[in-house]
């Protein structure tokens, strides 16, 4: 094999190697099939997101139907506002109710839409009103402690 | 009579530990001199270039496919144990973490020993018995910048890329087993490994080891080489040894590079 072959099949190996480095260093390229040419995008604001991430799936009925384009903090009403992309084939009424949901105890969270009774349909930038937070189990603990407490009272006496 | 068979196996004993640390200290001096005479690899570059095409660019298929493999596995047994705790989605960050942190560089690295490792103990034993190195030194060459330098540079280039490629290959093998056949959920796959895998702390620590394990498993395959008795048994005995050693070498070093990268609360 010459010499010119050689250095051509190095220049592929080195150029191969830095773009897995790359590959590693981003990880993305699959996400980018989902274009948001097809999509319409709607927001909705959360007292608490909980563990909710970024480009985390939203489903309706247990079919995802969009994903979790952004989230960021409203620093005038101290909450959080989540952008979702929704595909243009899933349509949903205006009052559609928006709660973070956990898929299993340990399982990831994502945005569940329920929809409404609404003959309006959402457009694109519309704002979802009704929203339920993520449970935190902290909360949630607390929430039944005191609820124990207060009925243990009433007995005592 | 007891105390002489006691005697012979201590002196035996000794010899084996003596000759152990002579080899030690010579493969140390070894390094060095390669260290200082490496100047001819460098700046003839296109010496090295021929070693990474031999070390690296022929080991890309066993890399690349084993990586596949491995990565596969690797989500099929996952999915197996997540799933029952409903956490089937941490299936990214369990393949990539596992893939980038300890198995890239490890696997790709005993690969590495066993296929141009061997390689270049068999090579330079042959030169050495067939009087090669002899009949460099004769014409003033120096075989060690020469011949050793080169196959040395190129194998420590060609290591870390050839571990990014695994894990990189790995991983798009966990996507094709998990998202594509098991049916994990795309976008969390990738999101929850994009939010747990950490470029310092994760892929550098990675590329460091690699780069180690890239020395360790060069130096000791070049240095056996040169140290092979000038016999076709010396040689074939210095290439087990080559792949032998240098795969305990990973392993030990993984165990201290571990704990010193992963413990101690460095990083997260």
């Amino acid at each position: 094999m010459n010499r010119s072959t050689i250095d051509l099949w190095v220049g592929v190996f080195v150029a191969a190697g830095l773009g897995g480095l790359l590959f590693l260093a981003l990880k993305v390229g699959n996400l980018a099939s989902f274009s948001t040419a097809d999509s319409y995008t709607v927001n909705a604001k959360f007292a608490n997101i909980g563990g909710l991430k970024e480009r985390g799936p939203v489903k309706s009925a247990g079919v995802v139907v969009g994903r979790v384009a952004g989230i960021r903090f409203d620093g005038e009403s101290y909450e959080a506002i989540v952008t979702m992309n929704l595909e243009a084939k899933y349509q949903f009424p205006r009052d559609t109710t928006a709660k973070i949901l956990t898929s299993g105890i340990l399982g990831e969270q994502y945005v569940g839409l329920e929809a409404g009774g609404d003959g309006m349909m959402l457009k694109n930038g519309d704002r979802l009103r009704l929203t339920q937070s993520a449970v935190v189990l902290e909360n949630l603990i607390s929430q039944f402690l005191f609820s124990k407490a207060a009925e243990g009272k009433p007995q005592e006496k | 009579m007891l105390i002489g068979a006691l005697r012979a196996r201590l002196e035996r004993l000794g010899g084996t530990v003596t000759s152990a640390i002579w080899r030690l200290g010579f493969a140390s001096r070894f390094l060095f001199y390669l260290m200082v005479h490496s100047g001819t690899a460098l700046h003839r570059f296109r010496l090295t270039v021929t070693q990474i095409y031999f070390a690296g660019v022929l080991s890309l298929v066993i890399i690349l496919v084993s990586g596949l493999f491995v990565g596969m596995v690797l989500a099929l047994q996952g999915y197996e144990t997540l799933q029952r705790f409903g956490a089937s989605e941490s299936l990214g960050v369990l393949v990539a973490l596992s893939l980038v942190r300890e198995l890239g560089p490890v696997v790709a690295g005993l690969l590495f020993a066993s296929r141009a490792g061997s390689a270049i103990t068999a090579e330079i034993g042959l030169m050495k018995a067939t009087e090669q190195i002899s009949a460099m030194e004769m014409m003033a060459v120096d075989p060690i910048a020469r011949v050793v330098a080169p196959r040395f540079w190129g194998g420590v280039i060609s290591m870390p890329l050839l571990a990014a490629l695994f894990s990189a290959s790995g991983i798009f093998g966990g996507y094709l087993v998990g998202v594509q056949l098991i049916g994990v959920d795309a976008g969390a796959f990738w999101s929850q490994m994009q939010a747990a895998v950490d470029w310092n702390h994760d892929i550098m620590n990675g590329v460091i080891k690699s780069v180690v394990f890239g020395v360790a498993v060069t130096w000791i395959a070049v240095f056996e080489g040169y140290d092979a008795p000038p016999t076709a048994e010396g040689v074939s005995r210095a290439t087990t040894r080559t792949v032998v050693t240098s795969s305990l070498a990973i392993l030990a070093l993984d165990f201290v590079l571990t704990a010193l990268m992963f413990t101690g609360g460095n990083g997260k």
